[in-house]
């Protein structure tokens, strides 16, 4: 039975090897996480929350106005991304018999998997030239970021509500769009919500579409056609910079996006578990 | 089936039109890159692409193959490391474990795809480099320095290292789905090896081999990730501008990275356009992956999942 | 005539739900024992159960003994793996490899215990597909998919696959259920010829079919053992009511 014997010592070390693969792409995941609140719980303090960011030899500073730009900015993003994204999803999951439909899809996968830095200068070509680099742009480049994740999740979570309570909302005489918008979408909003706070989890930590349409920016907001502060590009430029404690805030601002980000993905995969019993 | 109700069509023709925006919004994208690039590609032509100099300051000359070169060869690397370790992930999750574990793993995969890629940047500054150069670079080097790979100067960042994070950063993709296709071979096919006398791993060679098309248009769109991953790899690759590293331990750049690193500095046109043009190129390198991509992930598999980075 | 299973006190259970109670019998060798019932009596989880299937299944549990060739198959120095080797076991729904030959799918089992030789393969591969009745009609292209050929032709491959690795026993559940009434004819041929040099046990919930191809039937009920014996004697002269009230038709 050697040949036997081998297949076994075969069969042990490609399961152990497996696993193996599992823990070595999990190492970096803790990794990151223990190194950003190790090393970024020390940087937080009150003055974190509140101060702007410092100036090139400035001791201290904080990331208050980077805070406020991010939410600004996500803000916007989502103004344009999640009605678009909504309303396409919608069309997609509803009339999905629509010759239209299929090419719409394909390339709303396509666009997915773009880049985000060549949206960026998408952002860059159609917006900054006109106004200058600015919130806009960047808000502009982040929604097309956003779009095809919200059009997916969106016709998923619709697609999901059963064929029959459409069937019976219509024996009741509803027009078909009424049903849709009331009966379905209200049937579908958990996956519609979890979407759209993935969806803005993701265009939070984009910094490169940011770089090439805003640029950095150290103080408050200052108009629609000013830039803003960002937390993602802080941390570039920050973490990059020589200054020490622009390095401990770059930390800091780390520690604060991926809470934010993580807490919203650990939520959200919590709460949808229960499809996959 | 005739309708009757005005506002059904209306309400059909709206959400077409507003869902059509992709069309759009793509070609109004290669539209403006395209616009963009003119200057550049007027002055250039076909050069740029084949073009080895890149100087903005004296001779205002601009080439992109270094950068080509420098995206291919880190995405390369990132495919030779993640691929085997993501399927090593899909088949431990798909064929070697209990389903309960099998949730809370996948789910701590995919938290790897939801952290931003300048985090990975700053971890890969501070806690990365120090740890490649000490622990795995410089006794690399004292074993096989005569090799040119692995000569030169030892800093800790540069081609090897980007290859390295941007495996990490496609791992997640990779085994996600190839562990949905995995998943979604009949368990007939399982049974019919089993109950031929296979161990689990010749098993799990047949549900391989059954779902390669899951398999292979995961490993492209993994590609498409790596190649257009810009802040983690311009952030410890060094960004040095040559048409070939001395070695893996040597700095170098990539499409994305230059132009997240000098676009904000380009003060005049003809830089603009050049950067622009880059843009277009790693564009068209995209496009074409992500197409293929979809053309082989689409008939294969239906995504329902999770999207961070999709 | 001797014996080539011995079952002593088998259940098996899904999770809570105990499938099997108690089974205890003995299977002749080189016959075909026909396993009969209504739908959920445990006839799939018995023959499961003899080669060591039903506990890959989740919460799948077994105790009891089977003992094959004399020695108890679920003893604990035993190796499933090996077991499952000298059983050919066929699928109610055919399941050749799609993504292999013909050739290939025979030559699979082969492969798998390191058999290399491409002659040897050869030969295995025809005699194999001679057994199944399919030789004739797919050696002319053994290298088109095996999920090429029809569901009847499919079944033969599958079951030419089973016995490449020249097994001792047939298991084969409801080989037939997934066919057309010319492939089950063709298919009821085979199964007798097979009895010559194989143990066959076959699961069916087609009555006919155990009264026309077995030798021995067994008639399960809510995992019970209710009637074992020849099959004539068992459809001729049920010795049990309720064995009577199956085999004509009065339930399942």
């Amino acid at each position: 039975m050697d040949h036997y014997t081998v297949r076994k010592i075969i069969d042990r070390s490609m399961r152990i090897f497996a696993y193996l693969a599992l823990i070595v792409a999990l190492i970096p995941l803790f990794s990151i996480i223990g190194e950003v609140f190790l090393k970024g719980v020390s940087s937080v303090n009150i003055n974190f929350f509140t101060q702007p960011s410092p100036t090139v030899g400035e001791a201290g500073g904080g990331v208050a106005n980077a805070i406020q730009g991010t939410l600004i900015t996500v803000g916007l993003a989502s103004l344009i991304g999640v009605p678009l994204g909504l309303i396409s999803g919608i069309f997609l999951s509803e009339y999905s018999e629509a010759k239209i439909s299929s090419p719409i899809r394909f390339f709303n996968d396509v666009l997915s998997g773009f880049p985000s830095i060549v949206v960026g200068i998408f952002g860059y070509a159609l917006i900054v030239r006109a106004i200058g680099f600015s919130v806009t742009a960047a808000a502009f480049a982040l929604a097309i970021i956003m779009l095809p994740i919200v059009t997916r999740t969106t016709e998923e979570a619709m697609k999901l509500v059963p064929a029959t309570v459409r069937e019976a909302a219509i024996a009741l005489g509803v027009p078909r769009w009424r049903t849709i918008v009331t009966v379905v979408l209200s049937g579908a909003k958990k996956g519609v919500a979890t979407g759209i706070l993935l969806a803005v989890a993701r265009i939070a930590g984009e910094s490169a579409p940011i770089l090439v349409t805003m640029g950095y920016w150290r103080w408050w907001f200052a108009g629609l056609n000013q830039p803003v502060a960002s937390l993602t590009l802080n941390i570039y430029i920050f973490a990059i910079s020589p200054f020490e404690n622009w390095q401990v805030l770059a930390w800091g601002s780390a520690l604060v996006l991926v809470m934010l980000i993580l807490g919203i993905n650990i939520i959200v995969r919590a709460a949808t578990r229960e499809k996959y019993k | 089936m005739k309708k009757f109700s005005k506002g059904d069509n209306l309400f059909k023709l709206l959400t077409a039109v507003i869902a059509s925006s992709i069309f759009l919004i793509l070609g109004l994208m290669i539209y403006e890159l395209a616009v963009g690039s003119r200057l550049s590609i007027q002055r250039f032509g076909i050069e740029f692409l084949v073009g080895t100099k890149w100087d903005p300051a004296i001779t205002q000359v601009f080439g992109a193959l270094p950068l080509i070169l420098g995206t291919l060869a880190t995405s390369a690397i990132a495919l030779l490391i993640g691929v085997p370790i993501s399927l090593g992930i899909g088949l431990a999750l798909s064929e070697f474990s209990p389903k309960r574990f099998g949730f809370a793993f996948s789910f701590l995969v995919e938290l790897l795809a939801a952290v931003p890629s300048v985090i990975y940047g700053l971890w890969g500054i501070f806690t990365l480099i120090p740890f490649l150069r000490n622990n795995i670079y410089l006794p690399l080097q004292a074993v096989f320095g005569f090799f040119p790979l692995f000569s030169g100067l030892v800093y800790g960042g540069g081609v090897l290292t980007a290859g390295i994070v941007l495996a990490i950063m496609i791992i997640p993709t990779i085994s996600a789905i190839s562990r949905d296709a995995f998943s979604a071979v009949p368990n007939t096919q399982r049974e019919a090896m089993i109950s031929l006398g296979a161990t689990k791993w010749e098993t799990a060679k047949t549900v391989m081999s059954y779902a390669r098309t899951g398999v292979i248009g995961a490993i492209i769109l993994g590609l498409g990730r790596a190649v257009g991953e810009t802040m983690a790899v311009t952030m410890v690759i060094g960004n040095k501008f040559q048409l070939l590293p001395g070695s893996l331990f040597d700095a170098w750049y990539t499409m994305s990275a230059i132009i997240a690193n000098e676009f904000t500095e380009a003060t005049y046109d003809l830089y603009v356009s050049a950067l622009i043009e880059v843009g277009l190129t790693l564009f068209f390198i995209a496009l074409i992956i992500n197409v293929l991509a979809r053309l082989v992930v689409w008939r294969s598999l239906r995504l329902v999942r999770g999207i961070a980075r999709e | 005539m001797s014996y080539k299973f011995e079952i002593e006190n088998l259940n098996a259970w899904f999770g809570s739900k105990h499938v099997l109670r108690d089974i205890s019998m003995k299977i002749r060798e080189k016959a075909v024992t026909a396993i009969i019932g209504p739908s959920g009596c445990g006839k799939t989880t018995l023959i499961r159960c003899i080669n060591r299937m039903h506990e890959i299944g989740p919460n799948a549990r077994v105790s009891g003994k089977v003992l094959f060739n004399g020695i108890d198959i679920y003893a604990a120095d035993v190796d499933p793996v090996q077991i499952r080797r000298k059983m050919g076991m066929v699928f109610q729904k055919p399941n050749p490899f799609p993504m292999m030959s013909i050739y290939d799918n025979v030559a699979a089992g082969l492969k798998l215990n390191g058999m290399r030789n491409r002659e040897k393969l050869d030969t295995v591969v025809e005699r194999s597909l001679k057994m199944a009745i399919l030789w004739d009609e797919v050696k002319d292209d053994l290298n088109k998919s095996g999920a090429s050929l029809s569901g009847g032709q499919q079944q033969r491959l599958c079951i030419a696959r089973a016995l490449a690795v020249e097994p001792e026993v047939m298991l084969m559940d409801e080989p037939a259920s997934a066919l057309d009434p010319i492939a089950t004819a063709k298919l009821e041929v085979l199964i007798r010829m097979l009895a010559k040099d194989y143990t066959v046990v076959i699961v069916t919930h087609n009555m006919q079919q155990a009264a026309r191809a077995a030798d021995f039937t067994a008639f399960l009920y809510l995992g019970e053992l209710i009637e074992y014996g020849p099959t004539k004697a068992l459809f001729e002269n049920p010795e049990n009511e309720l064995t009577e009230k199956y085999i004509t038709g009065q339930f399942g």
